[in-house]
């Protein structure tokens, strides 16, 4: 552990050149997924609070369900699809950051759509009456559930960014791992690992924490939130 | 939460540098962890302006990418599964390129003592027979597949509690076998390179049934046309160069030669 | 403008998981004043107001403005016991009913503002809704309901959780919006708050319009046995 520590201290400091590249790529493909994956969970979660439909109890269930989906199973699914004797093949997408970020997406949705479906939910309840008298169309109604519930949606967009961060399985099948072009901070730690050189992969490791905990406060001071008075 | 969007998206947005031409290639895990690849490719894009992507799997996997189309060529080392990747045309032909060897490592204290065995044979019949831990690749990777050929070999299908499949990677293998303080099949390189030894020494080597070939073979662009065949085919030209040959055979780790240059021209 | 009312209930019944809550229930509301909807807990007050106001479908009968519901539904607004308060700021939540007719962010906020003035809230502007006392809460409620000049406003029980100044300033607005021609329809509890405000009464029991009439008249000659006990203070059932 202390040898980690250590190591994690002289990585980033060493400036070496190949590590913020690997750095940036985990932000890069990570950022993306979370952000695609918000602009459909998001929505996805208060459509389905805000309808009622025959099919809304099973949708619920199996986004709770998929929340819990294996990663490998995604990767391998996602490799099955963009693999050139797949339906999408043509795209020539595999072993690209393009597919990682697909990877990501199907990971995280249903996380951030489920989370933010049983915030929108309890919200929607205490707002019902009041949008209904209002005469809101259903597009106003989701809008404004979205803006006052948005401190708790962050909250689950977080959470997503928290599990594709420190995704490895998905994105080692469909990435590659290819140095200079798929290579991110987890699948070069499992490389690391698989080269029983802990102590540096416990250094890289200690690099993803940090990433991930400047991130979070990083939101969470521009966003303003945690602070008394407010939501 | 506007600018937070703004900053997000703008990091996003960030193309990645444009290359110069690119040829993905399958390779073993054997072949990457002994840091050849790390001598060799930066001479490749020097002499030929290519970048050579390496997607690193185990021999079962690189072929099977191969055969969905998903990389232009493959190294890997397991005649058999290489002759029936052939026959099934999924590659144009294979070119032997360079052996290194297998090695048996065991706990220093040797209990089945097999570092005085004559054959290969002999030091993995001592193992079955004092049932001394053993942990196997059991991924179908070429270094688990010339495993399984020596206990056939030697007459034994191993099986029993002292004969454990991780289902793994060489390093991940080696890390339960240290774990263990159990014996275990490895390629040299792998071993060479491998930080987390413990109690583990190498005991028995040298056997020509442990020499390991690797070949090279490009995908079939008769089967997949966006393969890039005419770059294999020059990355073939300089495997089997001149060049090549001294810097592979100058390759030293721990100031032991790992590879034997042997393609012919 | 084309005024939405009068509004005519034909029979109208309104049921909750196959229970009668309301009706069958025939009443016409015509235009101007104050009509206060008055009776025991469980009567139906509530409901009524609900129905009228489209909250509560009609399970039977019929309820018809004079203008086809799309512009009828414009043209109202409704006040809950509970206030909901949305999770804005006051000056947003007074803004957001301009905002979802169509007006433009800077031109609602300008609206909010002269209308925080009026029901003096000018102070709370930028605070959080959700943290205002009760009832500077239920004086957003109201500020938020009149600031679309609704011509019907329905008021669930505004008072119910109110001191007595509170409820003074609530019922000083309530008579500043009636003189501005504001149609309003409100129900109580508070024998006294019917007394002091009330044009109309209509008396509900078990569900039922047990007599309506001019307050006047009501409370001095109460038709019915259930309605002079209830005046009196008596417990009906």
């Amino acid at each position: 552990m202390a040898q980690g520590f250590l190591d994690a201290w002289a990585l980033v400091f060493s400036f070496d050149v190949d590590l913020y590249e690997i750095i940036f790529l985990s932000l890069r493909v990570t950022i993306s997924a979370v952000i695609i994956a918000a602009l459909i969970g998001l929505p996805l979660g208060a459509w389905l609070a805000v309808n009622r439909f025959y099919l809304r109890r099973y949708v619920i269930a199996v986004l709770n369900a998929l929340m819990g989906l294996p990663p490998v199973v995604v990767g391998l699914f996602v490799y099955m699809l963009l693999s050139r004797s797949g339906p999408l093949g043509g795209f020539g997408l595999l072993f690209s950051p393009g597919a990682m970020i697909i990877a990501q997406v199907i990971i995280i949705t249903p996380l951030i759509a489920s989370l933010s479906h049983q915030t929108i939910r309890d919200l929607w309840a205490e707002y019902h009456d009041l949008l209904i008298s209002m005469n809101t169309t259903r597009a106003q109604r989701i809008m404004a559930l979205l803006w006052d519930g948005r401190r708790a949606l962050l909250t689950a967009t977080l959470a997503g960014l928290g599990r594709a961060i420190g995704e490895v399985g998905a994105i080692m099948i469909v990435g590659g791992n290819i140095e200079h072009s798929t290579r991110v901070l987890t699948t070069a730690i499992a490389l690391e690992t698989g080269k029983g050189n802990f102590a540096f992969a416990m250094g890289l490791g200690l690099v993803l924490i940090a990433l991930a905990i400047i991130i979070n406060l990083m939101i969470h001071m521009i966003g303003k939130t945690e602070r008394a008075g407010t939501w | 939460m506007k600018l937070i969007w703004k900053a997000l998206v703008a990091a996003t947005v960030m193309a990645t540098a444009s290359h110069a031409e690119s040829l993905k290639m399958a390779v073993t895990t054997s072949f990457y962890n002994s840091g050849l690849s790390d001598v060799l490719l930066p001479e490749i894009k020097n002499d030929l302006d290519l970048d050579v992507e390496l997607i690193v799997v185990g021999t079962g996997q690189a072929l099977y990418l191969g055969q969905a189309g998903d990389v232009d060529a493959i190294l890997v080392h397991a005649r058999a599964a290489e002759d029936a990747f052939l026959a099934a045309g999924y590659g144009t032909h294979r070119r032997e390129i360079m052996y290194n060897d297998f090695i048996l490592i065991g706990p220093s204290s040797d209990p089945a003592q097999i570092a005085g065995s004559q054959t290969t044979v002999e030091a993995l019949q001592s193992i079955a027979r004092t049932m001394a831990p053993f942990v196997s690749r059991g991924d179908d990777s070429g270094t688990n597949k010339k495993e399984l050929a020596l206990w056939a070999e030697a007459g034994i299908t191993p099986m029993g509690g002292w004969y454990r499949a991780a289902g793994s990677g060489m390093g991940a293998t080696l890390n339960t076998a240290s774990g263990m303080n159990a014996y275990v099949v490895s390629d040299r390189a792998s071993w060479l390179n491998f930080g987390n030894k413990g109690d583990l020494a190498l005991l028995y080597a040298g056997d020509p049934a442990l020499f390991n070939q690797y070949a090279f073979i490009p995908v079939n662009p008769a089967r997949w046309p966006h393969v890039k065949n005419d770059l294999a085919m020059q990355l073939e030209g300089w495997l089997t160069s001149e060049k090549a040959e001294t810097l592979i055979n100058s390759y030293t780790l721990g100031g032991e030669q790992l590879f034997t240059f042997n393609a012919t021209r | 403008m084309v005024s939405i009312l009068p509004l005519k209930l034909t029979a109208a019944t309104a049921h909750m998981r196959g229970k009668r809550l309301v009706g069958p229930v025939d009443f016409t509301l015509g235009s101007g004043g104050m009509t206060l909807v008055i009776g025991p807990n469980g009567a139906g007050k509530t409901t009524l107001l609900r129905l009228m106001h489209g909250l509560q479908r009609c399970s039977g009968g019929a309820l018809i403005w004079a203008v086809p519901d799309v512009e009828a539904r414009q043209s109202q607004a409704f006040v809950f016991q509970a206030p909901i308060m949305m999770r804005r700021r006051v000056i947003d939540s007074l803004a957001y009913p301009l905002r979802l007719r169509g007006m433009a962010k800077r031109a609602a906020r300008g609206r909010a503002q002269e209308c925080a003035q009026r029901f003096g809230l000018e102070d709370l502007l930028s605070s959080w809704a959700p943290m205002l006392s009760g009832g500077e809460k239920q004086k957003l409620s109201l500020a938020r309901a009149l600031i679309v000049e609704p011509e019907v406003l329905f008021l669930d029980e505004p008072c119910a959780n109110l001191d007595g100044s509170a409820t003074r300033e609530i019922e000083a607005i309530l008579l500043a919006a009636k003189a501005a021609g504001t149609r309003i329809v409100m129900s109580t509890h508070d024998m006294g708050q019917a007394k002091r405000l009330a044009d109309d009464v209509i008396f509900m029991h078990k569900g039922l319009m047990h007599e309506t009439g001019v307050a006047a008249e009501f409370f001095a000659t109460p038709l019915t046995p259930e309605a002079r006990a209830f005046i009196k203070g008596d417990i009906v059932e």
